[in-house]
């Protein structure tokens, strides 16, 4: 447990600095995903919409999100002023102070901004930027802060001590409050939009969309794999008191889960299809990525593995069932790959501790996620719909966003636009 | 029916919730998986009142 007196302070601020800034790789390269998977028409669209949402998330986050979230791991670090919900007013008039708060911060920006673009991949195509940004001030101000402050230093954080549930919920890296809260808001605002036109036939069969671009689908994934390296490195640190020494460990389970979810994932599909499916690859990578992220202070790399074993082939499955079952259009799989697999990798930080109350003490956390946060943000976002409706006009669906809401297409020199798919 | 699984979801959680506060050891945990099942209850019919909808709309 991290603590002033066995800290050499300044090598630990500045590891941990700098493994934050590595976060930012893994933003950038989620919005690779979300637009290499998405069409040819709405590829600007993406990007734009992408930089759009992580301004937002980040300025929402910092005037009132991490009041609401609130650090106080460290009160000799911190000091009083960061930690009081009620009787302070937020880093925006106070400034950052020196230590730890003042990293937990900058984290918190980061992940918030990379938990906002997880929603884009699931209503891509048909999403209208000014509602998108509409959604993120809610994710950034209210649900995102509320399941962190119950993970890292509330009720759930706590039910170690009051409860004895093992050492009480553990999500070093974020797996529920970045990727989980994140998927469930994709989740929310697809059943929200529907489909996309020409996606399900008359007779409810799906028709395959492909992706416009997948090199920068692959070339995303290999920017995330950096990003992730710090986000589970700096969140080990600073939420599940890891010493910076062992943040050798985090890096390999981190990169263990993600080989193992990708190969798991490249074997299902040329065991299936014949062939080796480039799209799925990077959603097993990905879904490796989230999983490791829960338990990657405390998994051992032989569990790291097992964990990317069972997203890598989570994941597919995930896919087909909310695709033919569930009839959940997503066209970048975000559904599967970050509340489907980050809900696993809650499940396998709990099961590989081989402590029946820690797994008690993670369920309690999946409950309390889809329990409160899932009626969370779907009744939010439904509401906000009233006010700013979430789809684009059939027209300009058809037309492709990059010209209808930006009036210049990604491509404007190629002629990309196949519609053969779409019914007539 | 959707409003039915959000309560369901919420019922299950407030389950979980209240036996964290109320009960120790054994009948904590017994009480958090039957909080869970029926937060499971809820999404199922949430989601299957979603592909009633999804369906409806052709």
């Amino acid at each position: 447990m991290i603590s002033g007196a066995d800290w050499n302070y300044p090598f630990t601020f500045g590891l941990c600095l700098v493994f934050i800034l590595l976060v930012p790789f893994a933003i950038a390269g989620l919005a690779l995903i979300n637009t290499g998977l998405g069409r040819s028409r709405s590829a600007a669209q993406a990007m734009t919409s992408s930089l759009c949402l992580i301004g937002i998330s980040a300025l929402v986050y910092f005037v009132c999100g991490f009041k609401v979230q609130g650090y106080k791991f460290q009160p000799e670090f911190v000091g009083p002023l960061y930690h009081n919900l009620l009787s302070q007013p937020g880093l925006f008039f106070l400034g950052l102070g020196p230590g730890f708060a003042s990293l937990a911060a900058l984290l918190g920006v980061f992940s918030v901004a990379l938990a906002s673009l997880i929603p884009l991949g699931a209503a891509s195509d048909r999403w209208r930027l000014s509602a998108a940004c509409a959604s993120t001030i809610v994710l950034a101000g209210c649900t995102y802060p509320t399941f962190a402050r119950l993970a890292w230093q509330g009720l759930l954080a706590a039910l170690g001590t009051k409860s004895g549930l093992g050492s009480g919920f553990i999500d070093a890296g974020g797996s529920g409050v970045i990727q989980v809260t994140g998927g469930l808001t994709a989740l929310s605002l697809a059943w929200l939009l529907g489909p996309r036109l020409g996606k399900y036939s008359s007779s409810g069969m799906p028709t395959a969309i492909p992706a416009h671009n997948g090199v920068y689908v692959l070339f995303g994934c290999m920017l995330t794999w950096m990003g992730w390296l710090g986000l589970n490195s700096a969140g080990a640190i600073l939420y599940a008191g890891l010493p910076p020494e062992k943040s050798v460990l985090v890096a390999i389970n981190t990169t263990f889960s993600a080989a193992a979810a990708a190969l798991t994932a490249a074997a299902i599909t040329r065991i299936r299809f014949r062939k080796p499916d480039a799209s799925l690859i990077a959603n097993g990578w990905m879904a490796g990525l989230v999983a490791s992220s829960a338990g990657c202070a405390t998994l051992k790399p032989a569990t790291a593995i097992l964990t990317g074993l069972v997203a890598g082939a989570l994941v597919i499955f995930a896919i087909e069932w909310l695709e033919f079952g569930l009839k959940v259009d997503d066209p970048c799989g975000s559904i599967s790959v970050h509340a489907v697999c980050g809900i696993w990798g809650l499940l396998a930080a709990g099961i590989f501790s081989g402590d029946p109350g820690q797994f008690i003490a993670q369920l309690v956390g999946v409950a309390t996620l889809l329990g409160l946060i899932l009626p969370m943000t779907y009744s939010l976002n439904w509401l906000l719909g009233r006010i700013i409706p979430h789809r684009v006009s059939a027209d300009g669906e058809r037309q492709g966003l990059d010209l209808h809401e930006l009036g210049a297409d990604a491509y404007p020199e190629f002629v990309v636009h196949a519609d053969e798919f779409m019914q007539r | 029916m959707k409003i039915g699984g959000l309560l369901l979801l919420l019922s299950g959680w407030a389950i979980v919730v209240a036996a964290l506060l109320l009960l120790h050891s054994g009948a904590l945990s017994a009480f958090i998986v039957a909080g869970f099942a029926v937060e499971i209850l809820g999404l199922a019919l949430f989601a299957k009142a979603h592909v009633l909808i999804s369906k409806d709309n052709g």
